[in-house]
């Protein structure tokens, strides 16, 4: 299995006053999608790059799948764990084709073996591989490099995924974009992914859970909704602007504010939406037809009621779902 | 006084042998130098500290003369071709090893990071990923040496090392215009061909040359 146990992990560069990364415990679920959130020095990327042994600790110890990565050949563990970086680090020199082959023929896959991979690839990061095989990473956008960027990264099926803030020098359009790769290909390929970000906007909407850390320490390792709704401290409360209700609705859904239809209940036209909608939505609706109450409907079933008043106390209270 | 190609025509075989010589010393000197140029870039592209008095030290060497460096070198290594092909080797030593560190830099650290992080150890990172970018940039310093290398191996007939200097060195000594005409013309072709030649090397060792970027 593909768990990520960081049991103590120090890392004091030399000559440098504190420890870049100073006893980080945690543990990452097999193909869970975690972001490594905090502001630039605060030793994110280092604890990232820790797992591909680009850096050793300097106190604790890494498992991956149980095993200490110490006791793995670097090349091995690399060969094994995909890693995509900021401006994509593509090798100029060689074609995108060439470029995804890099890991399998370190891997020694065979030729036609290879080939098939490539054009698996291509085909799911939605770059058709007749258009794309050929071109050199100089003939491609941005955002066309990275993807070829997460493809290379995929190519060896490594079960777990570094991502050391990929979409950083990317345009907010194409970014957004290459956001919902991500969430598809995760929901498809189910990889355990470390993704380091200091985009609070960019966390929020990929993680199933986030490491907040600050000056080498962990602040709070939580879901999206607990770190905005029970911030560990100040810290978190206004790196995720925890004050901005707005963003906070959008993250909580309808049927944690919701209640129970009443004995009397009837629809009479009320504007309804679903259970799975944000709050967020929600509020949208209330705003725009101006109604009361709106209804909430689960497999085309009325299951709930909503008013404006359970959704200012769900945003004050936050403790729903 | 005027062009006069007779000489050439009618001695060919002994220009030829001349030419060959020329050729030796010139190609002799290179192998020598690219093989001391590489590792000292790859020591000054690890330590960057040494850049600075490696440089220095060859900067200063470049700007002696190139007579009088030979001259130095005599004491040395005897009135022969040794002499001169050591020279050869410390002029060509700044263009190679400046050439080939200003190419090893310029890698996008981000290159050379993804090749760490996807496994390749650090020979397979040289040979994959660092000699095939920094290529085309040291083929442009082996031409440059290539040239100031025939130059210089010019001057080496003066030191008893044979070359198509010679004809020259012999043709002013003995007023014989045809003899200078025969030496110059030959090694102006040898510089023009050889030119050609890695700038056709040059081309080659570009991975984008196929492609038109937009």
């Amino acid at each position: 299995m593909s768990i990520i146990q960081f049991d103590q992990v120090s890392l004091r560069f030399p000559r440098a006053p504190r420890p870049a990364v100073d006893r980080v415990t945690c543990q990452i679920s097999a193909g869970e999608l975690v972001v490594i959130l905090g502001p630039s020095g605060c030793g994110k990327t280092t604890l990232l790059k820790m797992v591909n042994r680009l850096y050793e600790p300097t106190g604790g110890a890494i498992y991956l799948g149980g095993t200490n990565i110490r006791q793995l050949k670097a090349t091995k563990l690399r060969q094994q764990i995909g890693y995509v970086i900021q401006q994509s680090g593509l090798f100029p020199h060689m074609t995108v084709a060439d470029n995804i082959a890099v890991v399998p023929k370190l891997l020694g896959w065979s030729k036609p073996q290879i080939q098939m991979r490539i054009d698996e690839l291509l085909h799911l990061v939605r770059l058709p591989p007749a258009e794309y095989r050929h071109r050199y990473p100089a003939q491609l956008s941005g955002g066309q490099q990275q993807r070829v960027g997460i493809a290379r990264a995929l190519a060896g099926d490594p079960a777990t995924l570094l991502m050391d803030e990929p979409f950083g020098a990317i345009d907010a359009i194409t970014r957004t974009a290459l956001l919902d790769e991500i969430l598809r290909l995760q929901r498809q390929l189910q990889k355990t992914i470390l993704f380091v970000s200091h985009d609070v906007e960019e966390a929020l909407r990929l993680a199933d859970r986030i490491i907040v850390m600050r000056e080498g320490q962990i602040v709070q390792f939580d879901t999206p909704f607990k770190l905005l709704t029970q911030p560990a401290d100040s810290f978190v409360y206004s790196l995720l602007g925890a004050d901005d209700m707005v963003r906070q609705l959008g993250l909580l859904r309808v049927s944690s504010a919701m209640i129970g239809l009443p004995a009397d209940y009837t629809n009479g036209n009320k504007p309804s939406l679903s259970a799975d909608d944000s709050l967020r939505d929600a509020l949208s609706l209330i705003l725009k037809t101006g109604a009361q109450e709106l209804s909430v409907v689960q497999d085309g079933q009325p299951v709930g009621l909503l008013t404006l008043d359970h959704i200012r106390e769900s945003a004050l209270v936050g403790d729903g779902v | 006084m005027g062009f006069d190609v007779g000489y050439l025509t009618n001695n060919f075989s002994e220009v030829w042998a001349l030419l060959l010589q020329h050729l030796q010393m010139t190609g002799l000197a290179l192998l020598v130098a690219i093989a001391l140029a590489v590792p000292i870039a790859l020591l000054i592209s690890r330590f960057r500290w040494l850049g600075l008095p490696i440089m220095g030290t060859l900067g200063i060497l470049y700007t002696i003369p190139s007579l009088a460096l030979i001259i130095f070198l005599v004491p040395l290594f005897g009135l022969n071709a040794t002499s001169v092909v050591v020279a050869m080797v410390i002029y060509t030593q700044v263009i190679l090893v400046r050439n080939l560190t200003v190419g090893l830099n310029s890698i996008n650290p981000a290159v050379i990071e993804a090749a760490r992080g996807m496994g390749m150890t650090a020979w397979q990172r040289w040979w994959r990923v660092q000699v095939p970018l920094v290529l085309p940039v040291f083929v442009a310093g082996v031409r440059i040496a290539t040239i100031v290398s025939i130059a210089i191996a010019t001057i080496g007939a003066k030191f008893n090392a044979g070359g198509l200097g010679k004809l020259l060195f012999d043709g002013i000594q003995t007023n014989r215009y045809d003899k200078i005409w025969a030496g110059s013309i030959t090694v102006a072709l040898l510089a023009f061909a050889l030119n050609a030649l890695l700038l056709w090397l040059e081309k080659q060792s570009n991975p984008l040359r196929r492609v038109k970027l937009s």
